[in-house]
């Protein structure tokens, strides 16, 4: 009982945040495409970025429900913040899913509760574009237990703002491009080169340009799961999850604008209902559509995600991946839909970027959902699995 | 049959090594066959083997190897 507790009130605790600090800042960040840094020390200072950890090491026993309630708290005020929150997270929920058995990541766990550590992802790498599950760069061990590591990166998010960077690479350099590792690195031994600009159209406040990433380590910072595994079971569920949570969050900041923007011209003329509103009912059902799907596989997940060997086998099949797949270009297709109604609802007001009915912030962030990992990558790979699946 | 499924798997496994010089135990994904090929596989696989392979047994576990996927085809045609 004191556990749940203490899960839904760290959800209070982020809504508030979003609320009170990501929110009001929200503008200026995508404006100057600026890191969201008052949100982050927020988040680090109630103890957020270990959210996820056991209480038993320090965390606060939060799971993937509470992680996605969390992303779209925040994805409603500030959806760049709420981008890095959950990119960080996914790779929490790698480490403690796959590398547990290791001492040196029993250490690190404790490192993360104490510092409260932001910790980056660096997965797509020049001439391979969005394909995870493929790499080019290659470790490089010395044979006395440390190793070198180089990868030319299109993109890491908040690169330059992490403490700590996970990322997977081939095996050695005599490995085929998909028998990955996954290693995390630590800010003191790595060097990232910036090689362009992130200045985009949307989620400009995830400061997400190419770097070119150096670093070195010791050999047991090298996750002894294949990434193969991490990928299937840990990686591709939780990014789909939240990020979908993230998009949900937009959605629903984007349709406040609009209700008020209706109940506004409903005040002017009691008696009449404004034509927008029947627009608003529409996209109220839409949203009802888009949060049930989020919701709806974050339970069946953080179940599969129990520790036991069936929940393992279902992460790891084909089914399970065609879920995850669909939520994502649902979700995706939805929220650039739901906020371009909201913007039909606003009308001028809300193409105006100085109005207290603009949507035009949330329309290009959720712009991003279809393109990072993109639907057609998806759907083809989803068309693919439709072959051999039976839905038996 | 292993020499049937290692045909496939020639064909269709886009394996980075050479399917011959595999252990009947060797892992087909570390061995470069991805995602996207493995599909190709099981398509093969039901074709010459005639049969189904239910979505329970749709997972990378069953297969990833010649020995695994031999087993998969020995449960179901264990009835015929």
């Amino acid at each position: 009982m004191q556990a749940q507790e203490t899960r839904s009130s760290s959800v209070e605790i982020v809504q508030r945040l979003a609320e009170e600090i990501a929110g009001p800042a929200a503008d200026a960040v995508d404006r100057d495409a600026r890191f969201p840094t008052e949100a982050i020390e927020a988040l680090k200072k109630a103890r957020m970025m270990s959210a996820l950890v056991p209480r038993e090491q320090g965390g606060l026993g939060c799971g993937m429900i509470e992680l996605a309630a969390m992303c779209e708290a925040l994805g409603q005020h500030c959806a760049s913040a709420a981008m890095v929150f959950a990119m960080h997270h996914i790779q929490v929920a790698s480490i403690l899913r796959h590398a547990m058995g290791q001492p040196y990541y029993q250490k690190y766990v404790g490192d993360l509760v104490r510092e409260q550590i932001l910790i980056a992802s660096a997965t797509s790498e020049a001439g391979i574009g969005g394909e995870m599950r493929t790499s080019k760069c290659a470790v490089a061990h010395d044979g006395a237990g440390r190793f070198t590591l180089d990868k030319d990166c299109t993109t890491i998010s908040y690169g330059a703002q992490a403490d700590d960077i996970l990322f997977q690479a081939r095996r050695g350099p005599d490995s085929p491009p998909n028998d990955q590792i996954f290693v995390l690195v630590r800010k003191k031994d790595v060097t990232l080169t910036q090689k362009g600009v992130w200045d985009t159209l949307g989620m400009r406040g995830t400061c997400s340009p190419p770097f070119m990433l150096q670093s070195k380590g010791e050999d047991g910072q090298i996750f002894t799961t294949p990434f193969s595994d991490v990928a299937s079971e840990t990686q591709v569920p939780f990014s789909h999850v939240l990020w979908s949570n993230v998009w949900l969050g937009i959605s629903m900041g984007a349709v406040r604008r609009a209700r008020a923007f209706v109940r506004q011209q409903a005040r002017a003329k009691p008696g009449t209902v404004p034509p927008s509103a029947l627009r608003l009912a529409e996209v109220s059902s839409m949203l009802q559509s888009m949060r049930t799907n989020a919701h709806d596989v974050a339970s069946e997940c953080e179940a599969l995600m129990k520790d036991d060997e069936q929940g393992t086998k279902s992460l790891s099949s084909i089914a399970f991946a065609l879920k995850m797949n669909n939520l994502k270009v649902s979700s995706s297709q939805m929220a650039s839909q739901i906020v371009h109604h909201a913007l039909q609802i606003c009308g001028i007001m809300g193409y105006k970027n100085d109005s207290k009915f603009s949507v035009g912030r949330h329309l290009r962030d959720a712009l991003s959902a279809a393109l990072m990992v993109g639907n057609d990558r998806i759907l083809s790979t989803n068309a693919s699995m439709l072959l051999v699946l039976k839905d038996d | 049959m292993n020499d049937q499924i290692r045909a496939i798997l020639k064909e269709h496994g886009r394996l980075a090594v050479d399917v011959d010089a595999l252990a009947d135990d060797g892992d087909l994904y570390q061995s470069g066959m991805t995602s996207h090929a493995s599909v190709n596989v099981m398509l093969a696989l039901e074709g010459t083997f005639d049969v189904e392979f239910p979505d329970r047994m749709l997972r990378r576990g069953v297969f990833e190897s010649v020995a695994a996927i031999r087993a998969a085809i020995e449960e179901l045609t264990k009835d015929r």
